[in-house]
């Protein structure tokens, strides 16, 4: 047999082979490479860059820094205000998987109910997701505003005027007012959520029950709450990692105050940063910031897959 | 269902008409003190009929609001023409070829949805220094294209996985050059997702606060948000002119909702995707 011809052909496909992988190679470069230079840059670096800022005593106006280790750390762990942010982001935690899910879901069922004008409601409720966080925390501003909002003057007609108050201005009403506004702003976006998923469950279903005697409220729990269970997970996965990371409606509101009664971590990183320009200091707020999400992600996604296993 | 007792639909109702009132009267509110005048609105501040003027829209005009409408629109259609295009060329590879870097790149971007922008502001804000691009509207492209990338190829990559293999297969045979059967055939296959991330996206950019306040101080050069914000700090007892000033910056996306409901619906819901 002519051995030479089979070495010949095979070396012949493996430089094919090598060239069709150069060029393989060169396209996945040519295709990912833009998209992938521009994370590294603004997503990746930042990370990094943040750790290392967080080591110095530093202005962020003038160049010079000074390399104090975890001195800001060390700070961060007696700074009060700093452990107030996380209770308040805590609570908003709790607030907004409490709340956002229950009523989104409440509205989706109420969409799939026999009612007349669906037309209007299904507009209506999905109004608020569509507000910018400025344009609404401008708008809900004047909601609370203590002369001329709504809320002290519908107070005033139905004669508990005494109970009026400047709600953002009040320490202990600002913060509870901030989140029903947060809430207001997400929940036609749980909502949406839930009403894909109802609108996924195959009659059938609904009907066999029927023929077997459930109705109503049983068919809820016993159907549908069962199946939209999936959804319920990834909303109060969404509900909390959005919740750790808020800035925008406080920062319109109230910018924290009045005395950091709604200071969240991200809040008050700005402000050291760009306000008191302690960007080191910042620097380490914003650092552990991404620690946190980080080890809820990792809890997340373990909690996630011990779950699979488990219905597997 | 349809043998709801009386009770039942009267408590169905409402609960439904709470829901309708707290969601759609802020809405009114905002629309009605946007076309009272100031004495008007001081006598009358709560309700939502009144001699109706248009004043207050003249006056935001006057004070330049279409310039930020214009800054927004630009540095959006910017942003999500590069998202789409980026997020794209990334899906088809993570989703067709059998590279070994593969699925770590997909778990980088991945792991971006996870990421608080804030931990990013400072570093953010120190590079568009250094690059001369503080203050100005192309400083924003960087950040909304990078955040927005990590959702969108993780659509864009499950829906490429969607597409036949024997598409590629046959094109592939026919001798064609991979990048080439992405823009001519895989491309235009992706429409529908493209449609979803597209709107997605622009909805988000239009409303982004946060990098805007770092990266920008010129009011000429600010987005909608901040210049309603702006606008928020400068009359701040003009509150019907403040009104008429949200409910422009509002308008674009209520338009874009009453006239495509259920793509806007889709594209907003599209955040929920698990990795």
């Amino acid at each position: 047999m002519n051995k030479g011809n089979v070495m010949n052909n095979s070396n012949v496909m493996r430089s094919a082979r090598r060239q069709n992988r150069l060029q393989n190679g060169l396209f996945f470069l040519w295709f990912i490479g833009p998209a992938l230079l521009v994370y590294l840059i603004y997503v990746v670096y930042p990370i990094f860059a943040t750790l290392y800022y967080s080591l110095f005593d530093w202005t962020g106006i003038q160049a010079e820094k000074t390399f104090i280790a975890l001195e800001n750390y060390s700070k961060l762990m007696a700074d009060k205000v700093f452990f107030k942010t996380i209770g308040n982001n805590l609570l908003l935690v709790l607030a907004s998987v409490g709340t956002q899910i229950p009523l989104g879901l409440v509205m989706a069922l109420i969409l799939f109910t026999p009612i007349k004008g669906i037309r209007l409601f299904r507009t209506v409720y999905f109004l608020p997701l569509l507000m910018s966080t400025v344009a609404l925390g401008i708008l809900w501003t004047f909601i609370y505003d203590p002369t001329f909002g709504i809320i002290n003057q519908a107070l005033d007609r139905i004669g508990l005027g005494s109970w009026q108050k400047g709600w953002l201005g009040d320490p202990k009403t600002a913060f509870i007012s901030v989140i029903i506004t947060i809430c207001w702003h997400y929940m036609p976006f749980y909502m949406i959520l839930f009403r894909a998923a109802i609108a996924g469950i195959p009659d059938e279903i609904y009907e066999a029950a029927e023929i077997d005697g459930c109705s109503g409220w049983k068919k809820f729990w016993r159907i549908t709450l069962p199946l939209i269970k999936p959804t319920i997970v990834t909303s109060c996965v969404l509900s909390v990692i959005g919740s750790l990371k808020y800035f925008d409606l406080i920062f319109v509101m109230t910018e924290g105050g009045p005395d950091s009664s709604t200071e969240l971590m991200a809040t008050y990183m700005y402000k050291q940063a760009f306000a008191q320009f302690n960007m080191g200091y910042a620097s380490s707020i914003s650092f552990t910031m991404f620690v946190i999400a980080f080890v809820v992600a990792v809890l997340i996604l373990t909690f996630d897959r011990t779950r699979n296993k488990v219905t597997e | 269902m349809n043998l709801l007792s009386a009770t039942k639909r009267i408590g169905l109702y409402a609960i439904a008409l709470v829901f309708l009132v707290s969601t759609g009267y802020p809405f009114l509110y905002m629309i009605a003190t946007s076309l009272k005048t100031q004495p008007y609105f001081f006598e009358h501040p709560v309700s939502l009929w009144g001699p109706f003027v248009l004043d207050n829209y003249g006056l935001v005009f006057e004070l330049g609001i279409h310039r930020y409408f214009f800054n927004s629109l630009i540095i959006s259609a910017v942003s999500v023409t590069l998202v789409i295009l980026f997020a794209a060329m990334v899906s088809f590879p993570l989703a067709r070829m059998r590279f070994k870097l593969n699925r770590p790149i997909y778990y980088l971007f991945l792991a971006g949805m996870m990421i608080p922008v804030h931990t990013t502001l400072i570093p953010v804000y120190m590079l568009t220094r250094q690059i001369g691009m503080y203050d100005t509207l192309w400083a924003l492209t960087g950040p909304y294209v990078s955040f927005s990338l990590p959702i969108s190829i993780v659509i864009l990559t499950q829906f490429v996985k969607e597409i036949p293999k024997e598409l590629d297969e046959a094109a592939i045979v026919d001798g064609t050059a991979p990048s080439k059967l992405f823009w001519l055939i895989i491309f235009p296959l992706l429409s529908p997702a493209i449609a979803t991330i597209g709107i997605y996206n622009f909805i988000h950019i239009w409303n982004e606060f946060v990098f805007g306040l770092v990266l920008i101080t010129t009011p000429a050069k600010m987005t909608l948000p901040l210049g309603l914000r702006a606008f928020y700090g400068e009359f701040s007892v003009n509150i019907p002119g403040i009104m008429a000033a949200i409910t422009l910056g509002t308008l674009p996306l209520l338009l874009a909702y009453f006239f495509s409901q259920e793509k806007v619906v889709k594209g907003l819901s599209a955040g929920a995707v698990k990795g």
